[in-house]
């Protein structure tokens, strides 16, 4: 039976257990004995012990038989196709076969054991095309696979129906008046939930591990000094058996991505930050209902619709008004496109967040400035600020990280040259947009030209990661200050 | 425990309580710890079946900790920590074969707060009864419903709007409310936490009324900041200071003629 | 303020100057700081407007096209040459049998010569090479126009359009564009005729990829999206709610529900991009999972969501009052049923306006779908989450970078019908949350 089949089967068998379970303990309750239960809980109980132990095992076989398989076809590979390295490739050829002899009949089986017809004219009869003929490691090998898998899917099929049936049985016979059935129940709900939660620590330990690895991959191919210092970027074309591996210098992506976060900081905190302070301390309640969700629409808007203003407005706009006037360049894609408009983007993180903060400051703190007769603006910029002061930085080091770690707007409006320069309206290029043009096209997880991304991607994610937890302690202690 | 007691009439309470009652609850040397602050220093005392126990004293004193040890509720409080011995007619509460769930149904709480479920009277009733298993049906849990609702004297008031929610009720009927429901699961014990400190003086006395009504089929333990209501409702008065048992004692010995020095005191209002 | 001072007596004089502390000077500095406030505030706003205005004024052309109606002769003896109607007879067979129908249709409107070879083409020049196939498709569909006169709607080409719309300017030099004077000069009569003419774009809405602009749309990757947007919706909404109720109700408080909690916060705020990398690294390359699949996009977007659904999850069972547990407690209910007869029920609302707001977010994401390759040439709709498909954003992507004046017409309205789902998300959201908010 295939796996679906055996879903099936655990769903309609555990629901028969929680009937049974539930009839059960209703004739209890009516021969008199008092339920701890309710008797659906025992219906839950029954059905919970036929499920349970019956998914984890179809579970832990569907997971183990492609592991099993190829180990088999491992272990009747020729000698010398295992040390030239090709084994992956060997590996897929076999099971092409397998599944080729899958579909024939036992006659023409015979045919192919007997060598009288080519294995694979038999199979081009069935609608596999093969592209060349089946050696005989290859036909032994399938054929040892397709004992496994036959052999396996009639375990997982046995082990099955056993769990099922095992449980169905001993979870009926141990329903009794006094079983805690509710609590059993409770238990399994529980653990489903703390399961769930871990989802979030699996996803960070899955993003670390598989940057991580294929970084490693990378660092065995260019040196981590190389990577980490140089200062040309010339990956090259990944052409399959080129021993050619280019430059994988980080320093120009680097700087090009601090220099236009730079920029974006440049617009987004004077923008953000004097605009929280006006809505928070002098906007009448009206023009603040309807400025602050205007501002906050900046936020909601796709960054890939921040990438097209920048490239068909702000572009030719700083094209033409700036960088050609002061002769410093002639295209749109520059810093400073890509800085302003991340900036926009920016300036509700900035915004929101220290408007928030600012409110959060107490109130007899501005009281006992203005009851001493300083104005408002005095009150704000000599108490209020300072006191709002870290969560502020706080609110900056979070949109500093967005900015490092957007990408869509940098693929459009920076540029792809990557550039060593100190002039604002040079093409330059960031970290974010190399991870993309290394990784679309074709993708050759053995060549540094594909590999370099993930040593470029755990590099961004450290960056953010740390300006993260800075930026969240900050902001954390901040609040607890005046909680 | 002075040798002379003065036999003196019983003027507070409305309802003589001559015959002594088998003991409900019985706690010894109960001590609660949150955090590393002790809230409650070894209390010891006696709860009478079928009558009204009011734990009196000024706040932070203690009873309303006490009172939650009673059905546990103190587990739900983290850092809480509970020593001693509880026992609901002589079966320890931490016992592993009561299981919590069980406790709270045999021991219901009514809470300081109106807090009605927002959903509707008859639901609000209805859900304890339900959980249990209560009624075989559906008949069966509307007169559960009608009968807590009647035992808690709203039942006149609301009869015509069982639909409505148990929010839109005025305060003095949503904690009558409450108290149906506690009702509704057929409890051994009801506990009260301070029930009248957030209704009007109207609403107090009908809830007082019936707490009188209950008596006769309830062990009920109420928490007040109210002398005159523990005088008035209870025929038992324990009086807390700092986390201790100060004294306890029928209730008009308590009040006419404290043992202690310091209930003296704070039911002459000198602190408190 | 020494002026006025001066002019009073000595005694007055005194008083004045104790309370001189440059009222004038604080005060001007009051609403300068103010003027500050202001003017941060105003540009903002009106980064909003120009960004919208930006999108608008260059994108709601595309919702016209220039149509060319064309009267077609249905000759039974050029599309069933041996006198088999069936559709699988039309689409099967020479192609050009369909290029003569056009021809021909194209010759009686423009009274075009027979013979004359180089008219013909200018003229078969302003039409969407994309209109051999459609009216082939046409008669397949409905046989019954065999043998008949009917009416039927051509597209035009993207240049055509765009020299309609004014976008390619006739005083432009003749060897600067691609309209060539031969062809305004057809397109004059055409839409003196009223053969040429705007009319409503619906294939905008319903067609996929296409190297032709007049005949590119979102629909497939509208449906792309959708199929993602549920995959997201089936995976975030229950693990995001199941993992909030076990750390807002059951965790206890230590080190690794603390860690667990810092983590999610920052989860939050990874850069997008890594979430791509991470599904190209695990679904792909360890799972073998198809590239370009809406289950992949689906599974990406997913773990970019759940933090969000989770954080705002927490937030609205934080907000449901203590006193509603005590109250399901104090009778008797488990704290399980407690949570979810009487807490979850209650923190619905909040929990929906942050799935929706989490969606929103997904649904505008770009970055990571590049990197599992859903930048495909698509142009057939997806039927399940396996097949290839893109979505709404990498197609704009997509279209973004081609040079051609109708593309760039047709991102801006891309754009829009994106932004018109987002604000339809977000307003509901909005409705939600105001309809149900409860104050406590």
């Amino acid at each position: 039976m295939g796996p679906l089949t055996l879903i099936a089967l655990i769903a309609g068998l555990s629901l028969f257990g929680f009937f049974l379970g539930r009839w059960k303990s209703i004739a209890m309750a009516g021969s008199g004995a008092p339920l701890h239960s309710r008797p659906n809980h025992y219906g839950s109980f029954v059905l919970v012990w036929t499920a349970v132990p019956a998914l984890v095992v179809l579970t832990l076989l569907v997971i183990a038989r492609p592991l099993i398989l190829d180990q088999t076809i491992r272990s009747h590979l020729p000698s010398d196709i295992v040390t030239s390295g090709d084994v992956s490739l060997a590996i897929s050829g076999v099971e092409q076969v397998a599944d080729g002899l899958k579909a024939v009949t036992p006659d023409e089986y015979e045919n192919i054991h007997l060598g009288v017809v080519s294995a694979r004219r038999i199979f081009a009869d069935h609608g596999i095309p093969l592209g060349g003929d089946v050696s005989p490691y290859q036909l032994t090998a399938a054929i040892a696979a397709n004992d496994t898998e036959r052999l396996i899917t009639l375990t997982t099929t046995t082990a099955v129906v056993g769990a099922l049936a095992l449980g169905l049985f001993l979870a009926f016979i141990r329903i009794k008046p006094r079983l805690r059935a509710r609590n059993s129940v409770e238990r399994v709900v529980l653990t489903l939930l703390i399961a769930a939660s871990t989802v979030a620590i699996l996803t960070t330990v899955g993003i670390v591990l598989s940057l991580l690895f294929q970084a490693l991959q990378f660092f065995s191919m260019v040196s981590p000094i190389n990577f980490y210092f140089g200062t040309v970027w010339d990956p090259r074309f990944a052409a399959a058996g080129s021993s050619e591996s280019g430059q994988f210098g980080i320093l120009p992506l680097a700087w090009g991505t601090a220099y236009i976060s730079l920029f974006a900081l440049l617009v987004a905190v004077p923008i953000g930050l004097l605009s929280a302070i006006y809505m928070a301390e002098y906007a009448s309640p009206k023009v603040r209902a309807i400025s602050k969700p205007t501002l906050e629409i900046l936020a909601g808007i796709p960054t890939i619709v921040y990438g097209f203003f920048a490239l068909v407005t702000v572009g030719p706009m700083i094209r033409d008004y700036l960088a050609l006037p002061l002769g410093l360049g002639n295209s749109g894609n520059n810093v400073v496109t890509a800085g302003v408009v991340m900036g926009i983007m920016i300036i509700p993180y900035v915004s929101s967040l220290s408007d928030d903060i600012i409110t959060a400051v107490p109130r007899a703190m501005r009281e006992g400035s203005l009851g001493l007769g300083a104005t408002r603006s005095e009150t704000i910029k000599r108490v209020v600020l300072p006191a709002a002061l870290p969560g502020i930085v706080g609110a900056i080091l979070l949109a500093a990280s967005r900015a490092i770690g957007e990408t869509m707007i940098v693929v459009l409006a920076a540029g792809v040259a990557a550039n060593l320069s100190a002039n604002p309206f040079a093409e330059m290029t960031t970290i974010t947009v190399k991870i993309v043009n290394q990784l679309t096209g074709d993708l050759e997880f053995t060549s540094p030209q594909t590999l370099v991304a993930f040593a470029l991607g755990i590099t961004l994610f450290v960056i953010t990661l740390g300006l993260n937890v800075i930026a969240l302690t900050i902001v954390r202690k901040y609040r607890e200050q005046y909680e | 425990m002075s040798e002379v007691q003065t036999p003196a009439p019983f003027k507070t309470s409305r309802t003589p309580d001559a015959a002594p009652r088998p003991t409900k609850v019985l706690t010894r040397d109960v001590k609660v710890v949150y955090g590393q602050k002790q809230a409650l220093h070894g209390v010891s005392i006696d709860i009478p079946e079928k009558s009204v126990t009011a734990f009196i004293g000024p706040s932070g004193c203690g009873k309303s900790t006490f009172l939650r040890c009673i059905n546990r509720m103190n587990d739900t409080i983290v850092g809480a920590r509970v020593d001693g011995t509880i026992e609901l007619d002589g079966v320890s509460i931490w016992e592993p074969s009561l299981d919590v769930v069980e406790l709270r149904a045999r021991v219901g709480m009514v809470f300081q707060k109106p807090n009605p479920f927002p959903k509707s009277i008859f639901e609000n009733v209805a859900y304890g009864p339900r959980i249990h298993g209560l009624a075989r049906s559906k008949a069966d849990l509307e007169e559960i419903v009608i009968t807590s609702l009647q035992k808690a004297s709203l039942y006149n008031e609301v009869k015509d709007r069982l639909d409505e929610p148990g929010t839109g009720l005025s305060g003095g009927q949503q904690q009558r409310l409450c108290i149906a429901r506690a009702i509704a699961v057929s409890p051994e014990v009801i506990l009260m936490d301070e029930p009248c400190s957030a209704l009007d003086p109207i609403a107090t006395a009908k809830v007082e009324e019936l707490i009188d009504e209950l008596r006769a089929n309830y062990t009920i333990v109420i928490v007040t900041h109210s002398m005159q209501q523990a005088a008035r409702v209870s025929q038992r008065t324990a009086f807390f200071h700092l986390g201790h048992l100060i004294e306890e004692g029928p209730t008009d010995h308590i009040f006419t003629n404290p043992l202690e020095q310091r209930t003296q005191d704070y039911i002459t209002g000198r602190f408190g | 303020m020494t002026e006025a001072s001066a002019a009073l007596p000595a005694a007055q004089a005194t008083v004045v100057r104790k309370i001189d502390i440059g009222l004038q000077r604080r005060y001007r500095a009051e609403r300068r700081f103010r003027a500050y406030g202001i003017v941060a505030l105003s540009i903002g706003i009106a980064c909003v407007v120009m960004l919208f205005s930006s999108i608008v004024s260059r994108g709601y052309t595309a919702f016209e096209q220039t149509r060319v109606t064309l009267l077609v002769d249905f000759d039974p003896k050029v599309i069933a040459p041996n006198g088999d109607r069936s559709p699988d007879a039309v689409m099967s067979g020479d192609a050009f049998r369909f290029d003569e129908l056009i021809s021909t249709a194209l010759q009686k409107t423009l009274d075009i010569e027979p013979d004359d070879e180089d008219g013909l083409y200018d003229a078969l020049d302003l039409l969407s090479k994309g209109s051999t196939p459609m009216l082939r498709k046409l008669i397949a569909d409905k046989p019954s126009l065999i043998g008949t006169r009917s009416a039927v709607d051509f597209y035009a080409t993207g240049d055509v359009d765009a020299f309609i719309k004014g976008t390619i300017h006739a005083d432009v030099p003749e060897s600067q564009r691609n309209i060539k004077d031969r062809h305004i000069k057809l397109i004059d009569r055409l839409e003196n005729t009223g053969t040429m003419h705007l009319a409503f774009n619906t294939g905008l809405f319903t067609f996929g990829a296409s190297s032709r602009p007049e005949l590119a749309g979102v629909g497939v990757a509208a449906v792309g999206s959708f199929m993602m947007m549920l995959v997201v919706l089936t995976l975030s909404l229950p693990l995001g709610v199941a993992g909030s109720i076990y750390l807002e109700e059951f965790a206890p408080k230590n080190r690794w529900t603390d860690l667990i909690e810092v983590n999610i916060n920052n989860l939050a705020a990874v850069p997008s991009i890594v979430y791509g990398m991470l599904g190209l690294a695990v679904f792909i390359n360890f799972m073998h999972l198809p590239r370009s699949a809406s289950l992949v996009g689906g599974l990406v977007l997913t773990l970019t969501t759940l933090p969000t659904i989770i954080i705002t999850t927490r937030a609205a069972l934080k907000a449901v009052p203590p006193s509603i547990r005590e109250a399901g407690l104090g009778i008797g209910a488990s704290k399980m049923q407690t949570v979810f007869h009487h807490v979850l029920p209650l923190a619905v609302p909040g929990i929906l306006t942050g799935t929706i707001i989490g969606l929103a977010h997904a649904l505008g994401e770009t970055a990571p779908l590049l990197m599992i390759g859903m930048k495909a040439f698509v142009v057939n709709y997806p039927t399940t989450p396996f097949d290839p498909a893109t979505s709404l954003p990498t197609q704009i992507f997509m279209w973004a970078t081609e040079p051609e004046r109708a593309f760039s017409e047709r991102t801006s309205a891309a754009i829009m019908i994106l932004l018109a789902f987002l604000l339809a998300m977000n307003s509901i959201a909005i409705i939600l949350r105001r309809a149900f908010e409860r104050r406590w």
